[in-house]
């Protein structure tokens, strides 16, 4: 056999930190390509700096300073002589600048192409490109939204309550729902603060804001042959602050061939704008009817979730794409059986109001067995900073049923020991032995005590 | 005049300071913002627990706290 066209990478910059890190460090490790770590001055004795061949200092503790610095980090890429760049989700992982200066410099951004990540960084151009290529979008503005005036004109024509939203944001941040009209101005000025502030562009477009809704998302995978796939949906319509906290797949209550056709509209509006490499195409599901969202050009912090549903290992795929080759799996071998759920284990304290829990970690003991995968960027004795964001570790549980994942999930979590900081760990148990799990009722805005009475007396 | 009991404004989490609003020497009402925090790329608002006068101001922006530092010192307006 002829191996596979392709340029081989033989070494990769890994540029994150936590739990991803070590994630695509692992697929590296598999792959026999050596890996190469970053890491802040608050994350000197972090796990993930021990677990790549070499890491390299990136001096500064707050992101800006460090994960977040292009330039410092391209010197540490030609220093340590790498071929490629992993980023990982968050920091630099949607930056197009940073895909293009990695390109200009002759290292390869693993990734997809940076006018992909441009057209669908722009929320508003994101929607343009959809309803172009036939794929529904929530009804609202036709683009930038730029006054009170107009506000008041699209909230009419598509009804509240509405949502504003920030035109570069997401993951919850530059977004603010109006119920009323007078609520209109305050949700207009916060969303386009909250824009300019997290995401340095202040402008906003509206939305109607869906009742009754599910978020549903495809997870696809493209390469430069011109193949396009999906490995099924994922629902992650639990949340706190309009951010996930458990994610699961199959997607509840969806048919057999309701989820082909919004797994194909995913592709087509992948397709749409030229995608390669692994991507989320994020919807919400209301009334029966898909609406296409956002789409996310990188990996997710859930994609173990369908990795451990359909066996397909995402961080490799994106690897083999990004070395050139063809994808590995073919639409008709992706097999969806069973059901796999996320939980997501935050420093947090559900408790009060979700406020981050810093600390040493004093005592760690992560849950395994049958059906249970944990990618952890901790261990104990780790110091747990305030410069980055909650996530400590997730687990994952798959089962041959929704209701068998969920069990497992449950002894997992109860096995799961964690002292020295607060976790999400209390909440998930009572919210997955809870009623409103059992009959996967959505939560956008999840808070400890408001949920309802345990599903034991079914 | 003055004679009110001290109050400390405990950060209440780890966090960095971004912003300091409160100024020595300054009357502020209880539930005015005396410093905002961020931690885990959440900001949070800490505010004062009673109406005085602003006494002292610890909390320094770009700073690093723990969940016991005090921002700022509020003497209470004498009931």
């Amino acid at each position: 056999m002829t191996p596979p066209p392709g340029r081989d990478f033989s070494k990769v910059l890994v540029a994150n930190r936590g739990e991803i890190a070590i994630r695509v460090c692992r697929a590296l490790r598999e792959l026999g390509i050596a890996s190469v770590g970053i890491a802040s001055e608050a994350d000197r004795d972090a796990l993930h700096a021990a677990y790549a061949d070499e890491c390299h200092s990136l001096g500064g503790r707050l992101p800006s300073e460090s994960y977040l610095d292009i330039e410092k980090i391209l010197a540490i890429c030609v220093d340590a002589g790498v071929d490629a760049v992993h980023p990982g989700y968050g920091f630099l992982a949607e930056n197009a600048d940073f895909a293009d200066a990695c390109r200009q410099r002759g290292i390869v951004f693993i990734g997809p192409p940076a006018e992909a990540i441009r057209a669908m960084g722009s929320k508003v151009e994101a929607r343009a490109i959809m309803l172009a290529a036939g794929v529904p979008v929530v009804p609202g503005s036709d683009g930038y939204v730029e006054s009170l005036d107009e506000a008041r004109s699209v909230a009419a024509a598509v009804g509240f309550p509405i949502a504003v939203k920030a035109a570069a944001g997401g993951g919850g941040m530059g977004f603010r729902v109006a119920e009323t009209d007078e609520q209109l101005p305050d949700a207009l000025a916060a969303a386009a603060r909250e824009g300019e502030k997290f995401f340095g562009d202040g402008r906003v477009y509206i939305e109607r804001y869906l009742g009754e809704r599910r978020h549903v998302e495809v997870q696809v995978l493209g390469d430069e042959h011109g193949n396009v796939i999906h490995l099924g949906e994922r629902d992650c319509s639990t949340q706190r602050r309009h951010q996930k906290i458990i994610e699961e797949a199959p997607a509840p209550g969806l048919s057999v061939e309701r989820r082909e056709e919004i797994c194909a509209l995913a592709v087509r509006a992948a397709r749409a704008v030229g995608y390669v490499s692994a991507g989320t195409v994020e919807g919400l599901l209301s009334g029966g009817e898909f609406y296409f969202l956002e789409m996310n050009t990188r990996l997710q912090v859930e994609h173990a979730v369908t990795e451990e549903l359909t066996g397909v290992d995402i961080v490799k795929e994106q690897l083999a794409v990004a070395m050139g080759r063809p994808l590995s799996v073919r639409q008709q071998d992706v097999a969806i059986r069973g059901a796999a759920i996320e939980c997501r284990v935050n420093a947090e304290r559900a408790e009060r109001g979700f406020l981050p829990s810093c600390g040493t970690i004093t005592r760690y003991r992560p849950p395994a067995g049958p059906g249970v995968r944990v990618d952890s960027g901790v261990d104990e004795g780790t110091v747990v900073t305030p410069y980055y964001d909650s996530l400590l570790a997730k687990v994952v549980a798959t089962g041959s049923s929704r209701e068998e994942a969920t069990q497992r999930m449950l002894r997992a979590l109860g096995e799961f020991e964690i002292e020295g900081v607060g976790t999400l760990i209390p909440l998930h148990r009572q919210y997955l032995a809870s009623q409103q799990w059992a009959a996967a009722v959505p939560s956008a805005d999840l808070a400890l005590g408001a949920v309802v009475a345990p599903a034991q007396e079914r | 005049v003055s004679g009110g009991a001290r109050v400390d404004v405990p950060a209440g989490l780890a966090a960095t300071v971004l912003s300091v609003a409160a100024a020595e020497g300054q009357r502020c009402e209880e539930g005015d913002v005396i410093a905002v925090l961020e931690a885990m790329k959440l900001e949070i608002e800490v505010t004062a627990p009673v109406s005085g006068t602003v006494v002292s101001v610890p909390a320094q922006p770009g700073t690093l706290v723990g969940e016991s530092d005090v921002l700022a010192v509020v003497e209470e307006d004498a009931g």
